[in-house]
Order: structure tokens, then sequence, then C-alpha cells
């Protein structure tokens, strides 16, 4: 569907250059939602302006089914833009146009009638929930109702494709949520393949099912979304997961001497975490029951990326030494991760 | 009414049909020069935004050679560029005198500052508009029509109003060198012949022509912006 082969980019700027991609393979299926996620600077925006062109790569090729795009005449090029639609952090709506012209703009020279635009325009409207809006102008919308406008206007020529740099940036996170939703309500009905750059690891694990992670213009890790986040194996991966995730806020209580860290001859903190899906047994209970231990579960923190729980538990476990390590075996056995943050020795 | 006007008005009303022909005069000038200057001022400006640097046909050439032709006609002063574009005029208009002789410089005199004030008003556009119209497929014509002029029509009204309004002052100083209109009428019985009724006059009605043009350009300005 999109495939890049050896794909780069060098921006020239006063003397010195900048590799924005280097040599980038990737391949995306049709019909599914990828995420390009990487902190500012790592390349993704330029990444993703590689698959329209509006950034031609100084090296490599970019097919689009079996199109290779980077061979194409302009003209060619504009024809196949028309099916790639793309929103933008900041909308970049036509503040002089409103919200029925924004939509109807790439229409103009489609061939179509002005009843079909009509009719097809409202249909959009009514598709992303702004059929009231018709008439208003974008400064009297607000962040989130300008998405949708800028989704519909990117829906009008009936992509196959739909490019989304950093569209939730600028908006809340109930905002957010509802953005996505959409997003995932649109692949969904209309099969169509949604690339989502982000820096935020909120939105791949709200919608993806794939995602590349991005670093100094490279993709240094990819694949499916459980399996990247779940075994992150790049320092930058297990940054954005512990983005989300408060697990490693213990080392910080531990440093502070934090009374609930305070251990007991005995006692050991230990951090459990699902490294697989669907982890649906009562093991906390089990480990109890079997080993005699005691478990105080300090905190925790458990999120779904699509169906599936990933996260873990930080507990603090009391019981004989040989029964912990017997513990932890099973658990281990069961592929959950055991760590031991602090260990308070055996009882004397 | 009649008696008024010829008490506070004595100078004016001995000349009327002469003061009638100014201010038709000034009104040809004004649309000529205008009017031309309009059309080459917008390609100019367009031009300089579309070529600079970062714009969707840059071509550093072309953008230097404009850039430095229009800093030089812009540094030139009027009243010299009047008489220094006299073989020139004689050439396009086949006279240097009268009406059809000021319209040649008063065009030279008007394309370069109005060139800069599209540019300014081109560059107000978001970036951002050039880069979603392209990934809706639009072409670079379609680019300058559909998204720059339509999107700048509030700044164009506004760098056009101000251009309208300096050219009145232009043709009032093409007066001087034998062009006709108000400046000419003024300068020749209000200021020579120490009848300032006359200059008064001159002035009345140039203070109403340029509030006309100014309350056009808001008009149009408001209008545009949303």
């Amino acid at each position: 569907m999109i495939r890049f082969e050896n794909v780069s980019k060098r921006f020239e700027a006063e003397g010195h250059a900048v590799e924005a991609v280097k040599n980038v393979n990737l391949e995306m299926e049709k019909g599914k939602i990828y995420g390009i996620i990487g902190f500012s600077g790592a390349g993704k925006s330029t990444l993703v302006r590689c698959i329209n062109l509006l950034e031609r790569p100084t090296n490599g090729k970019v097919f689009i089914d079996d199109t290779e795009l980077t061979g194409l005449s302009d003209k060619e090029l504009r024809e196949k833009r028309k099916k790639i639609g793309m929103i933008f952090q900041h909308f970049n709506l036509f503040s002089s146009r409103n919200v029925f012209q924004n939509v109807s703009y790439p229409l103009k020279h489609s061939g179509l009638k002005k009843e079909e635009i009509n009719k097809k325009v409202n249909s959009l409207l009514e598709l992303v929930g702004l059929s009231d809006k018709a008439k208003a102008y974008p400064s009297q919308l607000s962040g989130g109702q300008k998405q949708r406008v800028a989704i519909a206007r990117a829906l009008a020529n009936d992509p196959h494709i739909l490019l989304s740099d950093e569209a939730t940036s600028a908006l809340d996170p109930q905002t957010t949520k509802s953005i996505l939703n959409l997003l995932k309500e649109l692949n969904e009905r209309l099969q169509i393949t949604i690339v989502v750059i982000t820096h935020e690891m909120q939105v791949v694990k709200e919608i993806c099912v794939k995602v590349f992670v991005m670093e100094d213009g490279e993709v240094v890790e990819d694949g499916d979304v459980f399996q990247v986040f779940a075994n992150p194996k790049k320092k930058i991966t297990k940054d954005f997961v512990d983005s989300t995730s408060n697990l490693n806020k213990i080392h910080e209580l531990i440093e502070k001497k934090v009374s609930v860290t305070e251990l007991f001859p005995g006692e050991c903190i230990l951090k459990f975490k699902y490294l697989e899906r669907s982890v649906s047994e009562a093991l906390v209970s089990q480990i109890s029951r079997q080993f005699h231990l005691d478990i105080n579960i300090i905190f925790g923190n458990i999120e779904l990326i699509g169906e599936n729980p990933i996260g873990g538990l930080v507990s603090i476990v009391k019981g004989k030494r040989e029964d912990i390590e017997e513990a932890i075996y099973y658990l281990r056995q069961k592929n959950v991760g055991v760590e031991v943050i602090l260990d308070a020795g055996v009882i004397e | 009414m009649q008696e008024l006007l010829n008490d506070l008005l004595p100078n004016v009303m001995t000349k009327l049909p002469d003061f009638y022909k100014s201010v038709g005069e000034t009104l040809v000038m004004l649309l000529w020069s205008g009017s031309i200057s309009f059309v080459l001022g917008m390609i100019l400006g367009i031009t300089l935004t579309m070529t600079k640097k970062g714009g969707i046909l840059q071509n550093t050439v072309i953008f230097q050679i404009l850039d430095k032709g229009i800093n030089f006609f812009r540094s030139i002063p009027f009243i010299i560029l009047l008489a220094g574009l006299i073989p020139l005029t004689r050439l396009i208009a086949g006279t240097a005198i009268g009406v059809e002789g000021a319209i040649v410089p008063l065009v030279f005199g008007t394309v370069p500052f109005y060139s800069r004030q599209i540019e300014a008003a081109l560059a107000e556009l978001n970036p951002g508009l050039v880069e979603a119209a392209q990934s809706m497929g639009s072409g670079k014509l379609e680019i300058i029509f559909r998204v720059y002029l339509k999107e700048c029509i509030g700044g164009i009204a506004r760098g056009t109003t101000i251009t309208a309004i300096s050219l009145i002052g232009l043709t009032a100083m093409a007066g001087a060198v034998g062009a006709g209109g108000l400046g000419d009428f003024a300068i020749r019985f209000g200021y020579q012949r120490n009848q300032i009724d006359v200059t008064y006059v001159a002035v009345i009605v140039l203070v109403l022509l340029v509030s006309c043009i100014q309350l056009f350009g808001t008009y149009i300005e408001k209008k545009h912006t949303h």
C-alpha cells in the first residue's frame, strides 16, 4: 500500500546539511491505522510529508500501491495527491471561506456538478457531525470543530490514505479523544489507511495498530503496538512508555525515603509487568496463596492497548526468602516481568 | 445660496468651468494611472512573493532583479522622476505634457510602491495554507488565485487604499509640471495669484476624494475579514 525504499531527506541550510530522514524502509498495509511516534525534531513530520511528496526525498523511492510517486510528473502527482488526504496540527483552514466553502475547495475541477458538490459536502459534514455549521466561518469554531472541518475537507476526494500531522496536539484531552474516535470510526467505515504522527503516547495507544518509533531521522523500532510497548527495546521507546506510566515513580519515592517504601526485614519491593497479551489469571492471589506471601500493592498502572492490558504493579512482598524466589520464578514462567527494586534482606 | 458662494469664494465662482475641468483631469489621471498601476503592481507583487526564498516558484535571479529594480525606482523623488522620464514618456504617450504626459511618470511612481504593498499583504498568508492546498492537489496557478489572492483580499484592499491615496498626492504634483488637474489649478490661482479660496476648494475636493476611497477600501477589507 505505502512503501518506502531507502528514503532519505537532507536539508541544506547555510552551509551545513541536516539529515532529517535517514535511509528509511517501511511498508504499510491497506486499511490499518499506523502511528509514527517521536520527540520534536525526530524527523516524523518530514517522513510523513515524503508520503505525499510535500517534501521530495533526496534519495530513495516512495510507492503507493504499485505506483512510484517519486517517478511521476507534477501533473500526475497532483492527481495522486487528491487521493491522499492530510490534516494538520493548526488545522490550516481558509479563514476567508466558510465551512461549506472550505470543504468544497478540493472539489473544484473535480468534474462534479453543483448539486453533486452540494450533496457531497453535506454528507461529509454529516459524517464529521457538523451539519449545522455549514455557514460558519473558521474563526467562529472551536479547535475540535475546526479539526472536524479539516477532516471533512481532507476526505472530499474519497482518498485511500489519510495523513494526520499532530492533528490532536493543539487540542484538549477530551477533544483529542473525540477526534481520535472519529478517525477510528472513519477507518472502520471507509477502510481508509490512516498514518498518524504524534509525540503523545496516548494517541498511539488509543487508535494505532502498528507503530514506528523515530529518533534522529531513523525508524529505531517498529511493529505491533502492544509488542513494541510491552517490551520496549530502545531507550527512546522506554521513555515513551514511561511518559504515560507512573511505575518508575517508585525510584523517586525510594530516593525521597517516603514512608511506604520503608521496609522491614523479610520484605522487598517488586515490580510486576505484563509482557504478553491476555494475562487474565488471578496471579496475585495465586502466588499469595501458593507461596504464603503477603502482597501489598503500593500502586499500579494498567491500561488497555486495543483489548489487551499493558502496564504493571509495584508491591511490597513479605514472606520467606525461598518462597519469594519461587514466586518470582513462577511468575516469570507465566510471562510476567518481575524486577526486584528494593530488598530489605532476610529475617534474622 | 448663489450670493453666499459668490461672497465666500469670489475667485472660484468666476472660473467654475476651469474648476470642473481640473476636477475631471484629476479623476482621469487617477483612473488611468491607477488602473495600469493596479495591474502592473499586482503582477510584480505576486512575482516577488512567489519567487522569493521558500515561495512556490522560487527563483533567486528574477527575485533579485525585481527587488533591486523596485528599490531603485522607490528611491527617486517623484518630482525628479517626472523630469527624468520625459524622453520615455514622449516615446510611450507621444507627449510629455498634459494629462497623457502625466500618466507614464505616475505609473512609474506608483507601481514600485504598490508592488511592495501587495508583497506585504501576501506575506501575511499562513504558509500552512499553501501546504494544505498542495496536499489537496492544487497546482501553482490555483494556489496563487484561490489561496493567496482570495485569502489576502483584506490586506490587498488596505494596500490598494493607501496607494490610491498617495497617488492623489502624486497627481497634484504632476500638475505642477503642466499636467493639469486640481494641483495645477490650486498652484496657478491659489498660490501664484494669492487667491486663497481656490486653494481651500481644491483641498476640500481632495479631502472628499480621499475619504471616499478610504471608506470604500475599509468596506472591502471588513467584508472579507472573518
